[in-house]
């Protein structure tokens, strides 16, 4: 059972009656805080990179990027292995659990001349529509092949829906090459 | 041609003392308020308006610190569509803002901006009723407010109307009878000649701050006018807090915006209206802050004297430039109460509707009464009207009087507390 702590209401000083000295207090309290918070001095404003007045940062020039912890969730991007093997084999996994239904992916067969034949599929178009994305990480966590990898990426911006569809090319270009744990198919162990 | 100058020179001061000077001030108190808010909740606030370059082409917009956000503003409220709802009374909501925003506007008319420029004084009209006017014409602002929430058609601007209506009649009789004792000492109306007195004989709630500055001198020490000063200097305290506490409650500044309180009324009466007509409201009530702020630098800060004897010096070293120098000075002052005014606002938080009226009708009222009999009392006796004798006797009715007041606000507290008790049972 809930122990129940009974407050009383504190009793009033004769100054705290006459509020005008209290309101005094305040007001100098709150001068402080302005003064403080004019010259960058606020509470937190070094741990938060101020720019100088408050604990703001002004986005555009300075921006958090260094300061990104290692599990942020950005941009969604598809990786290569340490050959330059593309890593998705397309199973589609990640295009059936993705939760707002983002991504989009047409299988293709690789073929027989090529080097990795014995992957057998990797796709032949691989969208992720950014406007949709949610940055859920979900398509990350079910990739059996440690393919597809949430980036640090943020600013993600277009002019068109077109623009904000993110292809196989671009989704390359963003994630890049990852040396990593998944090595059936190299050999490399 | 001759007697085309004396209109030329009136038209001049119109406006530049309004359209020059106080709406760009409007305009930008609004700006201040923004950017002084956020200092103090450790924000930025608008600091990139500025001119697009980009849009030109170039590389860079050029901010200045945010500078152009006030024309930004007024851009947008031009350009919002000006919606009027179905089920307002049309008239009435057309005509409110109008009465919100014109009142305070023409009320600077009285107030002194500084001294004689090129031998014309800086202000637009230099009538003898100075504060009165501005009493009876900014009364009128409460008009557009109760109508605004009246013909809103809406409760809770309804109520925001109603509020205000109660909320500036309360405070109205504190303002006045806290300007008498003020008025009494003057012994003018005239706000120009109020300023010109505490420019020669020290600000009013700072005796000691006179043009002549002989602090060391038997002759000032011992002059009847000196005892005035400072003996009535508690009194006039007194009446400097309770006028400009009047003032927050008359322009419905944040310790008593119960009128337009977002978190109770949505945005109390101007809920239903948009674009110009609520950029009307808006800046109605800015202006009267700056008037506000005007008169209370004009009663009891020195309007536009420097004090300690700099005011004779810049008229013998600048002339007929005086002036403008004066004018600066005033407006410092009152940029410097604007930034009280703000700095307040995210002080105090806001009253409780019955404190409200509690402190209007039980505090202010009583104390401005007692504070005036206690006034005139000190003016007679240095002014040599009062034997001794008879110095007593009043300070002697002075005392039961604020005894009796006292009693009968203690009553009334004990019976509004009984009445809030039974009214919890019930």
């Amino acid at each position: 059972m809930a122990k129940v702590t009974k407050l009383t209401r504190p009793t009033l000083s004769k100054s705290d009656e006459v509020y005008l000295i209290g309101i005094f207090k305040g007001t100098l309290v709150t001068l402080k805080h302005a003064v403080k918070s004019m010259f960058g001095k606020s509470r937190g404003a070094d741990s938060l990179n101020s720019s100088g007045l408050g604990v703001t940062m002004q986005y555009p020039e300075e921006k958090w990027d260094d300061e990104l912890p290692e599990y942020y969730r950005g941009a969604p991007a598809l990786v290569t292995d340490e050959m330059d093997r593309e890593r998705c084999v397309s199973c589609q996994l990640c295009e059936f659990i993705c939760p707002p239904k983002a991504i989009k992916i047409i299988p293709g067969e690789i073929p027989e001349d090529n080097e990795w034949a014995k992957v057998e599929k990797r796709p032949k178009e691989f969208e992720i529509d950014m406007i949709r994305c949610i940055y859920c990480g979900l398509c990350e966590e079910v990739c059996p092949e440690q393919a597809i990898y949430l980036r640090k990426d943020y600013a993600i911006t277009g002019t068109s829906r077109e623009e904000m569809v993110h292809n196989k090319e671009r989704l390359y270009e963003i994630g890049g090459k990852r040396v990593g744990l998944v090595n059936k198919w190299n050999e490399l162990k | 041609m001759e007697a085309l100058i004396p209109f030329i020179i009136i038209i001049a001061k119109v406006v530049g003392i309004t359209f020059v000077l106080t709406l760009p001030i409007i305009a930008y108190s609004v700006y201040a308020e923004r950017r002084f808010a956020a200092v103090i909740q450790d924000r930025v606030g608008p600091n990139r308006t500025g001119i697009p370059l980009t849009i030109f082409g170039f590389k860079k917009d050029i901010s200045f610190f945010g500078l152009l956000q006030p024309l930004a503003d007024g851009l947008k409220f031009i350009l919002k569509e000006d919606f009027v709802p179905s089920h307002v009374n049309k008239f009435f909501f057309w005509l409110a803002p109008a009465l919100t925003m014109v009142p305070a506007l023409v009320t600077l008319s009285v107030v002194p901006f500084g001294s004689k420029l090129f031998g014309e004084p800086l202000v637009i009209a230099d009538v003898s009723v100075g504060p009165l006017l501005i009493f009876a014409i900014a009364s009128l602002s409460v008009y557009g407010i109760t109508l605004a929430g009246w013909a809103s058609n809406n409760k809770y601007s309804f109520f925001g109307g109603v509020r205000s209506c109660a909320q500036m009649v309360s405070y109205e009789i504190a303002l006045g009878l806290s300007v008498i004792p003020v008025l009494m000492h003057f012994g003018d109306l005239n706000l120009t000649n109020i300023v010109q007195h505490q420019a020669d004989n020290g600000w009013l709630i700072l005796p000691l701050w006179n043009e002549s500055g002989h602090l060391f001198s038997s002759v000032f020490w011992n002059s009847p006018q000196t005892h005035e000063h400072l003996f009535l200097w508690i009194p006039m305290i007194i009446s400097f807090f309770i006028f400009t506490i009047s003032i927050f409650a008359e322009t419905n500044r944040m310790p008593f915006d119960l009128p337009e309180c977002e978190t109770e009324l949505v945005g109390g009466y101007h809920t239903e209206y948009s674009s110009m007509k609520f950029a009307l409201f808006f800046l109605g009530e800015y202006a009267a802050m700056i008037v506000g702020s005007a008169l209370i630098v004009t009663l009891f800060l020195g309007g536009w004297s420097i004090g300690f004897g700099a005011d004779a010096w810049v008229v013998g070293t600048f002339g007929d430039w005086a002036g403008l120098i004066h004018l600066g000075v005033f407006l410092v002052k009152l940029v410097g109460f604007i930034l009280f005014f703000i700095l307040i606002r995210w002080t105090v938080p806001r009253f409780r509707y019955d404190q409200l009226m509690k402190l209007g009708w039980v505090v202010f009222f009583e104390a401005a009464l007692i504070n005036i009999l206690f006034a005139a009392v000190i003016i007679a006796k240095t002014r040599g009207n009062l034997s001794n004798t008879e110095f007593f006797v009043a300070l002697g009715g002075v005392i039961i009087f604020s005894a009796v007041m006292f009693y009968i606000a203690k009553s009334l507290e004990r019976m509004l507390a009984s009445d809030n008790k039974s009214e919890i049972k019930s």
